[in-house]
């Protein structure tokens, strides 16, 4: 079963993913990519008990790279999460995720963003790293839930470049 | 009564809700509802939504109310209050739960937590209605 959504999102494992996305693509498990989060046990205890009973499986982004054709080959439904696009676009050298389509979701307002979207704020770097993901063969849109209207990454940059 | 040493009570929710909450409890106990602050999660990273549930506790004991434990208001609440002996979290705030907090913040804080969790549980009820 393919990896059914790549998704950047600060909040990791929370509403907005485990019943807006979750409720359409019934994920068994949720791999949460994050250097800092595969140390602390804590931490991912408080993630899990947001997931609704899927696994919640944590790795390092070197790790993850490695086990990407692992976790697309399994029978689990899976939702592989970053919080930030550095993460996203680590995971993607090489052209590891060319083919495959990644969400934006919930990047939040901070000092050297700019405005995207009103659930998505890019720094010039960020910006930049996408672009690189795109270009690397990955479909990179803005969705906050899956109903919502998707833009594409094209239309995200214009509204981004406005937002001077 | 002062307030020092008297439990402060934070709503961290979703969109309107916290602040929804405060002004249902300011209508039916007035002025009580001084003891409340509503931290929305609108617009706001973990990162902003855990420093503003820290700033909104204060130095003093205070109980973080959440509308859901999981993600991103349980998640503040949690790192907000990690570690603290003087804050506690109680997740599926309700609104009969907030009216019994804000009279009885002399209480010590276990306590009270104890205390706020069955009124709000018990509050959860089928209303009998005439068929």
């Amino acid at each position: 079963m393919p990896i059914v959504l790549y998704r950047v999102d600060e909040r990791l494992v929370h509403g907005q993913v485990v019943i807006g996305w979750g409720s359409q693509l019934h994920p068994d498990r949720y791999v949460v990519v994050d250097d800092d989060l595969s140390q602390s046990q804590w931490e991912q205890d408080l993630y899990r008990l947001g997931a609704g009973g899927a696994e919640v499986v944590f790795s390092g982004c070197t790790e993850a790279r490695g086990r990407l054709a692992e976790w697309r080959d399994a029978p689990q439904r899976t939702i592989l999460l970053t919080r930030d696009v550095a993460t996203m676009s680590r995971l993607a050298e090489g052209g590891a995720l060319n083919g495959e389509s990644i969400v934006l979701g919930g990047v939040h307002p901070a000092p050297g963003r700019r405005e995207a979207l009103t659930y998505v704020h890019l720094t010039e770097k960020e910006m930049a790293d996408l672009a690189v993901i795109a270009a690397a063969g990955a479909d990179v849109f803005g969705g906050d839930l899956p109903d919502s209207q998707r833009v594409d990454l094209d239309h995200l940059r214009r509204r981004w470049n406005s937002s001077n | 009564m002062s307030e020092t040493g008297r439990v402060r009570g934070v709503i961290v929710g979703h969109g309107q809700m916290p602040q929804g909450l405060v002004d249902a409890v300011r209508r039916i106990a007035g002025d009580a509802a001084q003891a409340l602050e509503a931290v929305s999660n609108d617009g706001k990273g973990p990162d902003l939504l855990r420093s503003d549930v820290d700033a909104a506790a204060g130095e003093g004991p205070a109980i973080v109310f959440v509308d859901l434990q999981t993600g991103s208001c349980g998640a503040a609440a949690a790192y907000a209050c990690r570690g603290a002996e003087r804050r506690a979290v109680i997740c599926g705030v309700n609104l009969p739960m907030l009216l019994d907090f804000v009279f009885h913040r002399e209480l010590a804080l276990d306590a009270l937590v104890t205390r706020l969790v069955e009124s709000g549980r018990a509050a959860i009820k089928a209303a009998p209605l005439a068929r």
